[in-house]
């Protein structure tokens, strides 16, 4: 780095970033010296800007740790003045080749976003850097000093244009404009930021709101069945609660958002976690093709829900199984178990569940059930009904 | 007769552990992974005779195990175990060359069964799966491209049996053929589940989420 003009800012002598003080420990002139020249030059025709901006860029850092000379945070001001010099070597150069809208608003607005690059730089370090340095919390008023400052600058800009009498458009518009400009240049770092914590908060909040929705939910079933399990003696017992519990788990995991009990999978599922949260049978279901809820899907869903709950109380089985199956002209279930059966000529006509829940019940709505059982062999129940449609 | 190589993989330890002590007594158990890049790894270097592989796992599941393997270890069958998933999941891997998926409450002898049936070269179909298939390969009125893409009468039958809850051996006895045949009939389902191009089939398990 040092090869480059070898030129090295002071770490000592500076009154900006030390390019003056570099300049006379490289060349031996008194640096005073060089920083009135380098003001006349500014004041001249900008070149002392351009060519400071210069030796800025082209100079390596100084080689011992620089020295406080302004209470500021050095990266901070340093980005103010290269911005700032940049600017106003570019806006020179503008005037210089005649793009230029004339002395008299060009170089207040050159002051007023000169102020508004004081704040802007400060606007956007600010946060991060009050978080990694805690020294910074004590220049906490720094922020409203550079807001002043720089909102002087910008203001004044502002009156200097109102009062060179610079009218592009109807009269009175031209204050406003430069009111709002101004405005704009002051606080829109500040409301830019604002609205983006504002973003963040809601972003956390919702995150908070999902979080504590699924501990509420874990809370109330998954908690409150382990709880149960572990006052439970019964091993079978446990099973069934830790079966209803899998059931509504998965359902509420995987399932639907809301629970649609207009469609016949989920009535058979909520069908299913109903009777083996009353008997101990696990039931196994399995549903091809879905339909809305009609008539005689509805006759055939009951007299299904009366077989299962057969099974459940008569068979001794572990496991029930409950087919069903949609087809375009009709549906038919299948309810079996293998438990210990019985032989259906056997049992007299007007006993209640099967007689009249299923087979009378799906015989009303045109539909058939029919029962295959033997004496330990299980029982298989199939129920047929035409769709209405 | 050595015992069938076993190896599984599941990210719920303590499920893994209860089914590891069940099939213990049976078979040789070569070991067990959590996660899928390390059962990948293992699996190409130990080259089980059957690997057990749950379903749904964070970082691609069963269906990337089975990709991820099958070319390195050719001889190695996969069944897949898992709670009831979503059919599209289930439908994936077993695309991606499993031989077949049971539920996690199938009882220890049925699992035992099931993977004897998979190492010898058959298809298990739980009556979960048995209903997927039904509902993927549903009849549709348009005409299809060709025989991988519809079931054959005898096999909707035999999955109507399956799905109802019937073991392979009372389906054969329902339907007074032997269990070889019933055997036939699902790996042939099987291969059409795999094989077939029919975009229904895709199309159903992305609408689909069956629980």
């Amino acid at each position: 780095m040092a090869s480059r003009l070898s030129l090295r800012r002071s770490a000592s002598n500076r009154v900006v970033v030390g390019v003056a003080g570099g300049v006379g420990e490289r060349t031996g002139i008194e640096p005073t010296i060089i920083r009135v020249a380098l003001i006349v030059l500014c004041l001249a025709s900008g070149l002392g800007f351009i060519l400071y901006a210069l030796a800025w860029a082209l100079s390596s850092g100084p080689s011992a740790a620089p020295q406080a000379r302004l209470r500021t945070t050095d990266g901070q001001l340093r980005q103010v003045i290269a911005v700032s010099s940049i600017v106003a070597g570019i806006l020179l150069a503008a005037r210089a080749v005649g793009l230029w809208v004339g002395d008299a608003v060009g170089w207040p607005l050159a002051l007023a976003a000169f102020g508004a690059s004081v704040i802007w730089v400060r606007s956007e370090r600010s946060e991060a850097h009050a978080q990694l340095d805690p020294l910074a919390a004590v220049f906490a008023v720094q922020p409203v000093l550079r807001l002043a400052t720089g909102g002087l600058f910008v203001l004044s800009g502002m009156l200097l244009v109102l009062q060179s009498g610079y009218s592009a458009g109807p009269a009175g518009a031209l204050p406003l404009v430069v009111a709002v400009l101004g405005l704009t240049l002051i606080f829109g770092p500040w409301l830019y930021r604002l609205a983006q914590q504002l973003a963040d908060e809601r972003r956390e909040r919702i995150r908070t709101e999902e979080r504590s929705d699924m501990a509420a939910h874990l809370h109330d079933s998954v908690l409150q069945t382990l709880a149960l399990i572990q006052r439970t003696t019964d091993a079978s017992e446990m099973v069934g609660l830790a079966r209803v519990q899998e059931r509504e788990l998965r359902a509420w995991l995987f399932g639907a958002p809301r629970p649609d009990l207009d469609l016949l999978s989920a009535a058979v599922e909520a069908m299913a976690s109903r009777v083996e949260s009353q008997h101990r049978i696990a039931v196994e279901t399995v549903v091809v093709g879905d339909a809305e809820i009609d008539e005689s899907i509805a006759t055939l869903l009951d007299a299904m829900t009366e077989a299962t709950l057969n099974s459940a109380k008569h068979s001794g089985a572990e496991s029930v199984s409950a087919f069903i199956e949609v087809e375009e002209s009709t549906a038919t279930a299948y309810v079996r178990d293998k438990g210990c059966g019985f032989d259906p000529r056997l049992v007299p006509e007007q006993r209640g569940g099967i007689a009249e829940s299923i087979r009378s019940r799906m015989e009303r709505h045109g539909g058939r059930a029919e029962i295959i059982s033997e004496p330990g062999k299980g029982t298989e129940v199939k129920l047929q009904i035409a769709r209405t449609d | 007769m050595t015992p069938i190589s076993v190896y599984l993989v599941d990210d719920h330890r303590l499920f893994l552990s209860g089914v590891r002590s069940e099939l213990d007594a049976a078979f040789d158990i070569l070991g067990e992974a959590y996660d899928v890049d390390a059962a990948a790894e293992d699996i190409a270097a130990l080259k089980p005779d059957v690997v057990l592989v749950d379903v749904h796992m964070p970082g691609g599941g069963g269906e990337h195990i089975i990709r991820e393997t099958l070319r390195r270890a050719p001889t190695t069958r996969f069944l897949a175990l898992s709670v009831s998933d979503a059919a599209e999941d289930v439908i994936a891997v077993i695309r991606a060359g499993a031989r077949g998926y049971v539920t996690k409450t199938i009882s220890p002898a049925d699992l035992a069964a099931a993977v004897r049936r998979v190492h010898e070269g058959d298809a298990v179909f739980s009556p979960r799966l048995a209903g997927f298939v039904l509902d993927a390969f549903a009849l549709v009125a348009e005409p299809v491209d060709s025989e991988l893409d519809q079931l054959s009468p005898r096999e909707r039958e035999v999955m109507r049996f399956i799905a109802r809850g019937y073991s392979y051996k009372e389906v054969a006895s329902r339907l007074h053929i032997s269990v070889k045949t019933v055997e036939s009939h699902v790996g042939a389902v099987l291969r059409k589940l795999q094989l077939s191009s029919r975009h229904e089939l895709t199309r159903w398990a992305a609408d689909r989420r069956i629980v």
